[in-house]
């Protein structure tokens, strides 16, 4: 029989190796994660030009936001992104995994071919596309001109901007696709041939049996999308940043916090918009959770 | 009822023709990268779409004429920036791999009072994207570096500075991180748990459990953790950009957006075949690795 008090130094003595086994996480996350985010909320209130110590200016790196045209166009052009990236790389990535399911022959190789690009690393990625929407000798609008179309000087042009970047964006669909397929392989094969039995035409068997079953898989692709749209960065940094300044349509919100950090020394405002992004990355995540509620079938919850 | 055979050869005979249109459209981007790389400048920049030179026996000479220049550009030196990268990316992988195994350990073979507090808070971080907490980091790192100026340590002994140098890039993977101890954790929570309790009545320690049961048993899954922290260091762009200050300590992803961005224009036949050069040993590392790099994604963040 062992005594309460035994007992309790035991207790204590389990609770000093736990913490000893999790504490390099417990010292790495305090020293690069929540330290540095304590000091970007603190320098987001005041004026921070990094080579003098801050000066507390209360709100105003906030309210200052409203009034600053480059900073409105960056989150225009990061919302306009993300609105259409995420709806059309989603109709993609399950399409394609529809594609894939069942028995098709080469599918190894059809998925490897899919993936590839999502390996591809970002500045490579924007060094690729370059070439291919050169206006000139680009192969895209080499290709478009074959069939008589003029092709656009795509990501000179700033009205084609937007769609050079959302086109890239469809490229990096792979790792949703390897999800979507995961989830597909999990739907129970007697749904499928009840579907059939009641009738069902191949496309209502996808809409009704498949689409509601991987809907968890749906949410969580949408949610690593978001994140990613946000704070898209290496791609239209390497691609849009000009000698003579920004092209301002492929200027977006991650590339104007990181001049403002590091380029135009404004450390404070650059807090200020990081912990703006924070709380609309977690604003956006809360308002899809509790949207899939009625939309997301969880089996067996 | 109609007879299903032909139109299910007609709806096999169209996925069939998507599939391959849609790997045709994927390969495409990649496949004139590395054609683009093998031409003459002439030709690469030129109203001619071709896959191969022309002649095409001029090929591989072409090939190695451009490679070579790329690899020996005096301004740009890819050599350099290849050992940095493999620097970073083997010290923070074998950091990355131990640490994260060594947590997940503590929130899942340890049984104490605050391990599902400790494991909310990993899952919290895993929301916070880098851009966030960029700026201060630096700052971090500069307050470093400064502390040991102030102690004296720091013209005295250079090797030591954070910024400007390699160190910001791989210390923090020594201290783990979420995804791969979250990873981690849920394959260590699948392990019997007899293992364990039958190596302490031999009075093993869990330094000995750790050691020589449950790291050798998790070897597909530390791949997998090895493998995308790897692939996350190569593809690296925004944390070097931020800590790397002399181009002599550049990693492949920042020397490769130098080298297009030069004073003057770097020609496509070049920039193609640098970029070759940086997208291929991640390619030939999926295909040695496919499965698991597969396995991995399609478990990530599924599973409960």
């Amino acid at each position: 029989m062992t005594s309460p008090r035994s007992n309790r130094r035991r207790r204590f003595r389990e609770t000093l190796i736990g913490l000893a086994w999790t504490s390099p996480w417990l010292v790495g996350s305090a020293l690069f994660v929540f330290l540095p985010m304590a000091m970007s909320l603190y320098y987001s209130f005041t004026d921070f030009p990094l080579i003098e110590p801050p000066i507390w200016t209360g709100t105003s790196n906030y309210a200052r936001m409203g009034d600053d045209p480059t900073f409105l166009r960056v989150v225009h052009n990061t919302a306009i992104y993300a609105a259409f990236s995420i709806p059309l790389c989603t109709i993609l990535g399950v399409s394609l995994a529809a594609l894939l399911q069942g028995r098709v022959r080469f599918a190894r190789f059809f998925r490897a071919c899919i993936f590839i690009p999502t390996l591809v690393p970002l500045v490579a990625v924007a060094m690729v596309w370059m070439w291919l929407f050169n206006g000139e000798f680009g192969f895209i609008n080499q290709a478009l001109s074959r069939i008589g179309i003029k092709g656009p000087a795509w990501i000179v042009d700033a009205s084609w901007v937007m769609p050079s970047m959302i086109i890239m964006s469809l490229w990096s669909v792979g790792q949703s696709v390897v999800i979507y397929t995961a989830a597909m392989q999990d739907v129970p094969r007697h749904l499928y041939e009840a579907a059939r039995l009641d009738g069902m035409t191949a496309f209502q068997r996808f809409r009704h049996v498949t689409v509601p079953m991987i809907s968890p898989a749906i949410l969580f692709n949408v949610i690593v999308m978001t994140i990613n749209a946000v704070q898209v960065f290496a791609v239209p940094y390497v691609m849009f940043r000009r000698p003579d300044g920004q092209n301002p349509a492929g200027h977006f919100y991650t590339m104007y916090l990181y001049e403002n950090a590091f380029v135009y020394g404004q450390m404070g405002y650059a807090c200020a918009m990081a912990w703006l992004q924070l709380l609309i990355i977690l604003a956006l995540t809360g308002a899809m959770f509790l949207a899939s509620r009625k939309l997301v079938y969880y089996r067996g919850a | 009822m109609p007879n299903p055979a032909p139109s299910r050869a007609i709806s096999s005979a169209v996925r069939y023709l998507l599939l391959t249109a849609v790997s045709f459209a994927f390969l495409m981007p990649l496949v004139w990268m590395v054609s683009t790389s093998i031409k003459p400048e002439s030709q690469a920049a030129s109203g001619r779409v071709a896959l191969l030179p022309d002649p095409v026996s001029s090929a591989p000479s072409q090939a190695a004429e451009n490679y070579a220049q790329v690899w020996n550009d005096p301004a740009v030196q890819f050599p350099i920036y290849l050992r940095n990268t493999l620097v970073v990316a083997a010290l923070s992988v074998i950091g990355m791999t131990l640490s994260s195994a060594m947590v997940a350990y503590g929130l899942s073979r340890v049984r104490w009072k605050g391990r599902g507090l400790i494991l909310t808070l990993v899952l919290a971080t895993m929301m916070i994207p880098f851009p966030v907490i960029m700026a201060p980091l630096y700052i971090v790192f500069r307050s470093i570096d400064r502390a040991m100026e102030g102690a004296g340590i720091l013209p005295a002994a250079e090797s030591l500075r954070m910024i400007g140098s390699l160190k910001p890039l791989w210390i923090p993977a020594w201290f783990g991180g979420a995804f791969n101890i979250f990873l981690l954790r849920q394959f260590y929570m699948g392990l019997p748990k007899e293992l364990d309790e039958a190596a302490r009545l031999d009075g093993m320690s869990h330094w000995g459990i750790f050691w020589r049961i449950i790291l050798p048993l998790s070897r597909p899954a530390l791949a997998v953790v090895a493998l995308f922290h790897f692939i996350y260091v190569w593809n690296d762009f925004i944390g070097p950009l931020i800590f790397l200050t002399h181009r002599d300590t550049f990693t492949l992803a920042l020397g490769l957006q130098l080298y297009q961005g030069q004073a003057g224009m770097t020609p496509w036949n070049l920039l193609m075949a640098a970029s070759t050069l940086v997208v291929a040993p991640v390619l030939v590392l999926f295909m040695i690795t496919q499965r698991t790099l597969v396995e991995g994604i399609s478990s990530s963040g599924l599973k409960d």
